[in-house]
């Protein structure tokens, strides 16, 4: 069904490792001089970014910074204009998220992307339906379903039958990552999980994220929400006006830095 | 600073406590509860709470039968009207699926009622002798195949131009209507009610033909088991495998609300309503005919992908491009299938009237499909709605339909009956879509 990615074999010589990775982990994903224009409004500009495995990066930026552009192109929504991206060393061309999903990339999007008529099972499912002559075997994707979310330690749900229409945020979202994380992937990109959630959900969603990176996933994390960013972030990369301002360990920053970069672009510290 | 926390935390449990009551009325009864005490008190909050199922059309097919029986003194429910109604409301039904195709999308088919006509048209045309005399069922497959065509052209122009629904296949009503104009010519008229010519014959008795009494019983017991079989294997089989499985006496129920449908639908049909001398008796074959049409779309819209793809692109077209799902492939089948169903219809209504004419109001029929659908429970908005709720729906337009005209309401009046219907099944939708949606914004 899906179309192998070209240019996904070649090998690339000029391929550098990256430089603000801690040796032993493994980089899955790199973006190389990425730049996105929407007619007169330039989103990223020359963006370099290193997601590495078993890791949790968190972006960073104020409104309007590109962090949402940035997801997009990685899950191949929007093609970059110039730039590259590399997929372990290799350069690759993702034209949809069929590609990225073949890749082992999987996207929870700020507005989650579940449809509120369908139920759990159906959601977590939703294109990659498992069938059975031709008729979809509902039974074995409730079973599949049922166990994700146990592994994720999601309990809260009543019954896997409801449609996502009746579950809390906090719910959803917990969907939302269980659907990104049923297939294998390798790297998950949330974008802003925790936004408009309590403070049990919030936990709740964080203990999920370390989860995903215990389990030896790459993940990146967009969030406005700098405490939660610093409680559960490896490495932080911060976004001001479409460019990328700073990228390193956690460590290097405190709250007061990673503001100054993301309202001003630089920090004097 | 722990028992901050803590108590932080328990606030924040608390609020969480009221998304769940919520929940339970959003969320389907048969999925929460686990007896059927449960479930019926699960239900009557749904009903409760505005979402109200297929409740409200029941009510109003009785106060409809009621309010006839009295005005016609009798009339409406005598076995003979009975089977008429039947077979009226078989035309609206298949009308009313072939627009849940597209209403499932948040899309519109109004040109469905002249491709009714025009596939009524080259059916009926391809079987005239002197002429073409193709067997009846190339003539029917041709039929459907030009109005699955249609559709798909429909689909393509709204898929892939991104053009509104509502104004391509109001084009398409006007050029159905042309189209079958000129098929028809100069004469207008076309028949089959020949009774030498086998092939305008089998299609003429489609409708007007009926199954043997006894024949219809040993149909019925068929279909029963069959129905049984499947309903408590499915049931059963998932509740031995610990998945979700509405209560077994929901089970037990649905089965026995099936039989008696049946039942009372063949006792009706087998009473002779001929004469002494000529007996008419038998469940028309259009029944049988619709519904295994009816559960070949059941099939293809809950158990396969393209169904499940139709739903989510209704439900929310983000989430499904964002899947992967080809959107423009399916809308244009969803629109060819639409196409398909109301090419269908349109040999029901060849079968019917024993013919067709220039005169086949197919402006006023696509209504009548949209309103079975809206009246069965299909939103207008896409996402919400099942093909069998088009059997309701149908029912109910066929039950105006014939009580109007058995009373003798002239057609002004009908008209006017109907789209008052309409304008209610649509105020119903919208209140009720209204009523979830200020439920799920609370919830998020
Ligand atoms: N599809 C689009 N068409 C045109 N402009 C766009 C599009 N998507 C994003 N933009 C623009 O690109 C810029 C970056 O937007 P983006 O959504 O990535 O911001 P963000 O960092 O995710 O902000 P927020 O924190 O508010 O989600 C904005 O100026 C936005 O207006
Ligand atoms: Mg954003």
């Amino acid at each position: 069904m899906t179309s192998p990615v070209p240019g996904q074999e070649s090998s690339a010589p000029g391929a550098a490792p990256a430089a603000s990775v801690s040796p032993g982990a493994q980089t899955l994903l790199q973006l190389r001089g990425v730049d996105k224009h929407f007619g007169a409004v330039q989103a990223l500009y020359h963006v370099d970014l290193d997601l590495p495995a078993a890791q949790v990066t968190a972006l960073c930026g104020d409104n309007g910074a590109g962090k949402s552009v940035l997801t997009r192109c990685i899950a191949g929504i929007h093609q970059p204009d110039r730039g590259e991206i590399l997929w372990k060393g290799h350069p690759v061309h993702i034209r949809g998220p069929r590609d990225a999903a073949e890749l082992g990339i999987e996207v929870v999007y700020q507005d989650l992307a579940l449809a509120d008529n369908l139920d759990i099972v159906q959601n977590m499912f939703l294109g990659r339906e498992r069938v059975h002559r031709g008729l979809l075997n509902e039974d074995s994707m409730e079973r599949a379903a049922a166990d994700t979310l146990r592994n994720l330690k999601v309990t809260t749900v009543r019954s896997i039958r409801q449609p996502v229409a009746s579950l809390s945020g906090g719910q959803r979202q917990a969907v939302a990552v269980a659907k990104a994380v049923m297939w294998n992937s390798k790297l998950v990109l949330l974008d802003e999980p925790t936004a408009a959630l309590g403070v049990v959900q919030t936990r709740m969603v964080l203990d999920l994220v370390r989860t995903l990176r215990d389990h030896g996933l790459g993940v990146m994390v967009i969030s406005h929400n700098l405490n939660d960013v610093l409680q559960v972030a490896d490495r932080i990369a911060v976004l001001h006006l479409g460019r990328k301002v700073a990228e390193g360990p956690a460590t290097d920053f405190d709250l007061q830095s990673v503001v100054e970069y993301m309202t001003t672009g630089s920090s004097h510290r | 600073m722990a028992q901050v926390e803590d108590e932080v935390g328990r606030t924040a449990l608390d609020e969480e406590a009221e998304p769940s009551a919520a929940a339970e009325i959003a969320a389907p009864p048969e999925i929460l509860a686990e007896s059927l005490g449960q479930y019926l008190r699960a239900w009557g909050r749904r009903v409760a709470g505005g979402e109200s199922g297929a409740l409200p059309v029941v009510l109003a097919l009785v106060i409809i039968a009621v309010a006839f029986e009295i005005w016609t003194q009798g009339l409406f429910l005598s076995p003979q009207n009975l089977v008429n109604l039947f077979i009226q409301s078989m035309f609206f039904m298949t009308l009313g699926m072939a627009e849940i195709f597209v209403l499932l999308l948040g899309e519109i088919d109004l040109s469905a009622g002249y491709v009714l006509a025009v596939a009524a048209g080259i059916a009926g045309l391809l079987v005239q002798k002197p002429g073409p005399d193709w067997p009846w069922w190339l003539a029917i497959i041709t039929a459907l195949v030009c109005s699955g065509v249609t559709g798909a052209i429909w689909g393509l122009l709204v898929s892939r131009l991104h053009l509104p629904s509502f104004v391509v296949t109001l084009a398409g009503l006007l050029i159905m209507w042309g189209v079958m104009l000129v098929i028809l010519g100069n004469a207008g008229v076309v028949s089959i009610s020949s009774r030498i010519l086998v092939n305008q014959h089998v299609l003429y008795q489609i409708v007007n033909g009926n199954i043997p009494p006894a024949a219809g019983w040993v149909v019925l017991a068929v279909l029963s088991l069959l129905f049984a079989g499947l309903t408590i294997s499915r049931d059963f089989g998932r509740r031995r495998k610990g998945l979700v499985a509405p209560p077994s006496g929901l089970t037990v129920l649905k089965i026995a609300f099936f039989v008696a449908a049946g039942i009372a639908v063949v006792a009706v049909c087998n009473v002779n309503r001929g004469s002494s001398l000529v007996v008419l008796a038998g469940v028309p074959w259009v029944v049988p005919i619709v519904l295994v049409v009816l559960l070949l779309w059941v099939v293809l819209l809950q158990r396969t992908r393209f169904g499940r793809y139709v739903y989510a692109i209704g439900g929310n077209p983000d989430a499904a491009r964002r899947a992967g799902i080809r959107l423009a492939t399916v809308r244009t089948w969803a629109f060819a299938l639409a196409g398909v169903t109301a090419g269908f219809s349109g040999i029901l209504y060849l079968s019917w009237q024993g013919g067709t004419s220039t005169n086949v109001n197919g402006g006023q029929y696509v209504l009548y499909g949209v309103a079975a659908a809206v009246i069965g429970g299909t939103s207008l908005f896409g996402g919400r709605g099942k093909i069998a709720q088009a059997v309701l729906g149908g029912l109910v337009i066929g039950a105006i339909y014939n009580g109007l005209y058995l009373q003798g309401v002239q057609v002004q009046w009908q008209l006017i009956a109907t789209g008052l219907v309409l304008v209610g099944a649509v105020l119903v939708d919208t209140l009720s879509r209204r009523g979830t949606l200020s439920g799920s914004a609370t919830r998020i």
